[in-house]
């Protein structure tokens, strides 16, 4: 199968980016799109060119490391599925692949198709965690969770912070990502004592970040490779709400 | 060299609990003056980090990926096993305990793994109570499943996700720490050597994979939590960027290397497809508990699966062990996947790959409940493969996956080198010869969370550890050979990729130190890995400099190591001339095929000691003492 990529290059996060054009006639449909992208990368360097630089781990769609934004969609055209798992028998023949990194103001460009999502973390940091220092807590059983709230608990608990919610929202909101942490927690029992200081400072972080608002365009559910749903955003937005409304202090 | 593992005397059932009563405190005003110093931000590595910092220890942790959630722990699917006995099915903390030892061939050292077993339980409260959500029954109580190797219901799970859940657990935890500033996290960053400085582990050398910075941090103890190094077979089921660099370079300063033979072939991974494979992707144990593996009893059947009657299929683990059958421990599957493809019996276009049927189980529970238990790993395959599991089998074959050897450590989790400690994967401690399902979850974070936070305090309290500051001509050296290592790379100016001889060396190890090992094959494999290794040196082509984001770099320097460690795992797989758990001689085996251990000579730990690097290590012997199990032939039939 051959292929038209267009490959975004950006040799620095300052300097300016462009696209590279590479005609390619190697690929196979059992290749993954990274596979695909590993092979040109050896044929770069082969050549004594520099590969594209892109992140990437585990290739088996959980640590949230790939980040390609592939004919305009994080993640490519394949509905629930990363970047790693894509695989080329998702592509016709002669396509044209346009390949860019995910785009948003928090996620700045380091090289290539690598971008910085530090962003992310530093929401979570600010209280996307229950207080519990380690030490020898209750028997497990002795907390009886509602099976529902735990299985949508689990719902909201499968992101994996690729961010690929961010960069399909025209206004690079983080509100899928930072309301399936809230919603994780705000579910359970033990997330109940933090409830309203977790969704305040999380969206106070989130805001500071420079990420956008939600304008309810639902691009962000489109795109989550874990399919979260947008109900989570109505519910932090509820928890965000009551919790201004009752701030002690 | 002295491998005292230091433990503790008293009854096994009793030695933890006096071992933590007889440890020297430090005082809690007293911990913010050491600095400790994590690499790796795994299971072990965050749960680590956190509870340290909670102490209150100004703690540092140092990971190459762009998030601390992002460490390949968050790939494990099946589960955690804890000895809570919540099925009433007869489970214990001794009887978790015998099935580790037993399910590690007696290769395992009995007081960690009867302490791994102790902690097991309230690694499960730790959890809950950090929100990990746990799979639940309708009552609200947490469900339990069977996994390999046991014959109890003893592993909480999380769907498929189990590793992503507690890793998140953990995460949070070490983000909360991360908040406060009680830690200090170092993203990207990737550690290439440890400083030794008076006898002590007193800091690393880093290089920041965004700038090519090298650079220098102090300590007042360095933990290594940087996993294992299946990568060393190039196809595995580990993240790209697992490696061995870490480990090796405490070994080449003076730790020594502990059973590094011992590798784990994992039976249920998607079979290889071609040349560009990248990886191989691991299809959850779990789903040996519903589905039937067979193969077809003729030799070469090219017929399609659903046109191969059922007195024409062997289920060959169903067949060899009647009693385990399907849930029969990995290096056994993976053993006897590898015999029925040798004996022509494979399917798949290569003839490496064995079925992984689904069909009773959909027709007895029903397809729903199998989409429930399983829907996202049958997801999974389909996309990678575009075959459809609910209508036709799905195809399997062993991969490399989990390395039980790794640094040696003491009961207290320190390695030869004081101050240097070292914890889940890479260390040796748990698993002996061979590790059980939901083990690896189970150690990282038990070591995390319930052991080093103890054990590290007793060492700081009793050494007395001068200042030191990253101007010490330690420091200076190792940042200078760090430099030099990668000045050299970076002017081969050869033809072949890192990749490429990556390939080539993981194609060895798997043909001649894979699953099945003999004398002669290994010999091959010592004249060959050198060969590799100098053309290496010769032949490499690396594009840009150092000082920028370069990926050939980064994977050169790693595929470096590994090119040396390759030839200690292959010196410890000639040396151990037996066969236990997934260490397979091949000349020892009893008639029906099974592993023959040799008790007499080979009850030990085997521990190497760097040499210098055209010379070979030496192999020191750590007697396994057993007390409270009987050494006996594993049997699983």
């Amino acid at each position: 199968m051959k292929l038209k990529l267009h490959v975004w290059r950006q040799k620095y996060g300052k300097s300016k980016g462009y696209f590279e054009q590479h005609d390619v006639d190697y690929v196979s449909e059992d290749m993954s799109f990274l596979e695909m992208l590993d092979v040109l990368n050896e044929k770069l360097l082969k050549s004594a060119k520099e590969p594209i630089a892109f992140d990437h781990d585990c290739r088996e769609g959980i640590c949230g490391c790939c980040s390609l934004t592939i004919n305009g969609n994080p993640h490519g055209p394949e509905k629930a599925t990363t970047t790693c798992q894509l695989h080329m028998r998702k592509f016709k023949d002669g396509e044209t692949v346009y390949i860019e990194p995910f785009r948003a103001k928090a996620f700045p460009v380091i090289k290539d198709l690598v971008v910085d999502r530090t962003s992310l973390d530093t929401i979570i940091q600010s209280g996307g965690f229950i207080s519990v220092n380690t030490n020898q807590p209750q028997d497990a059983n002795a907390l009886p969770v509602d099976k529902k709230q735990a299985d949508l608990a689990m719902d909201a608990a499968s992101c994996i912070g690729c961010g690929a919610c961010v960069a399909s929202c025209p206004n690079s909101a983080a509100m899928l990502f930072v309301s399936a942490k809230v919603s994780h927690m705000g579910l359970l029992p033990q997330g109940q004592p933090e409830r309203k200081k977790r969704v305040l400072a999380m969206v106070n972080t989130m805001d500071a970040e420079g990420f956008g608002t939600c304008r309810n365009f639902y691009e962000c559910e489109a795109a989550c490779p874990k399919e979260i749903s947008v109900r989570f955003i109505a519910r932090m937005n509820r928890d965000f709400l009551k919790a201004s409304l009752s701030k002690e202090d | 060299m002295n491998l005292d593992a230091k433990i503790p005397s008293g009854q096994i059932k009793d030695k933890w609990d006096k071992y933590r009563f007889d440890m020297k405190l430090i005082n809690a005003a007293n911990k913010r003056k050491y600095k400790i110093l994590v690499v790796g931000t795994g299971l072990a590595g965050a749960s680590a980090a956190a509870s340290m910092a909670e102490l209150g220890y100004q703690v540092e942790a140092f990971t190459y990926a762009d998030s601390p959630r992002r460490a390949h722990s968050i790939a494990a699917q099946g589960g955690i096993n804890a000895a809570k006995n919540y099925t009433n099915d007869g489970d214990s903390v001794w009887r978790l305990f015998y099935d580790t030892v037993k399910g590690g061939d007696f290769r395992a050292r009995e007081a960690n793994v009867y302490r791994l077993a102790q902690v097991s339980n309230s690694i499960i409260d730790q959890c809950v109570a950090q929100g990990v959500p746990f799979a639940r029954e309708y009552g609200g109580l947490l469900d339990n499943r069977s996994f390999g190797g046991a014959q109890v219901s003893r592993t909480f799970y999380a769907r498929g996700q189990t590793g992503q859940q507690l890793l998140l657990g953990a995460y949070s935890a070490l983000s909360r720490q991360i908040g406060k500033k009680a830690v200090t996290q170092h993203l990207r960053k990737e550690m290439l050597d440890v400083v030794i400085i008076d006898g002590y582990a007193r800091g690393i050398i880093t290089r920041d994979l965004v700038t090519g910075k090298i650079e220098s941090h102090w300590g007042d103890a360095v933990v290594l939590a940087t996993g294992g190094y299946g990568n060393v077979f190039y196809l595995s089921t580990n993240a790209q960027a697992c490696n061995v660099t870490a480990t090796y370079r405490a070994y080449k300063k003076g730790a020594a290397f502990a059973n590094p033979c011992y590798t784990q072939i994992h039976p249920t991974c998607i079979p290889v497809s071609g040349d560009h494979q990248s990886k191989l992707t691991l299809m959850s144990e779990s789903l040996r508990n519903d589905g039937r593996i067979w193969v077809p009893k003729k030799q070469n059947d090219k017929r399609a699966p659903s046109q191969i009657p059922e007195d024409e299929r062997d289920y060959y683990l169903e067949r060899k062990y009647p009693s385990f059958g399907n849930l029969s421990p990995r290096d056994i599957s993976s053993r006897a996947a590898k015999e029925a493809c040798d004996d022509g019996r494979g399917i798949s276009s290569t003839g490496y790959g064995v079925y992984l049927d689904f069909e009773d189980a959909i027709n007895r529970l029903g397809k729903n409940v199998i989409e429930e238990r399983y829907g996202n790993l049958f997801e999974m395959y389909e996309r990678i493969t575009g075959d459809n599991p609910y209508e036709t089998p799905m195809m399997i074959y062993p991969a490399s996956h989990y390395t039980m050897g790794g640094l040696w450590v003491d009961y207290n989790l320190m390695s030869t080198i004081p101050g240097l400690h070292v914890i889940g994967e890479a260390n040796f401690s748990d698993h002996g010869a061979n590790r059980l399902g939901a083990s690896a979850l189970m150690q990282g974070l038990g070591d995390g969370y319930f052991v080093l936070p103890y054990t590290i305090g007793h060492f700081l309290a009793t050494n007395k550890l001068e200042k030191v500051s990253t101007d010490h001509p330690e420091f200076k050296k190792a940042e200078s050979d760090a430099n030099q290592k990668i000045h050299k790379l970076l002017n081969i100016n050869g033809k072949k990729t890192p990749s490429e001889f990556h390939r080539e060396l993981g194609k060895t190890m798997w043909d001649l130190c894979g699953m099945g090992r003999n004398e002669e094959r290994l010999k091959k494999a010592l004249e060959i890995i050198p060969q590799i290794r100098s053309e290496f040196w010769e032949n490499l082509t690396i594009t840009g400099v150092n000082e920028d984001y370069n990926i050939v770099l980064e994977k050169a320097l790693r595929v470096a190591d590994f090119l040396e460690f390759a030839e200690v795992l292959v010196w410890d797989a000639l040396e151990r001339d037996e066969s236990c758990g997934a260490h397979f001689r091949e000349e020892h085996q009893y008639p029906d095929g099974e592993a023959m251990r040799d008790d007499e000579k080979f009850c030990h730990v085997a521990a190497w000691e760097y040499q210098g690097d055209s010379t070979k290590p030496i192999r020191h012997v750590e007697p396994l003492v057993f007390e409270d199990v009987k050494l006996a032939v594993r049997s699983y039939k």
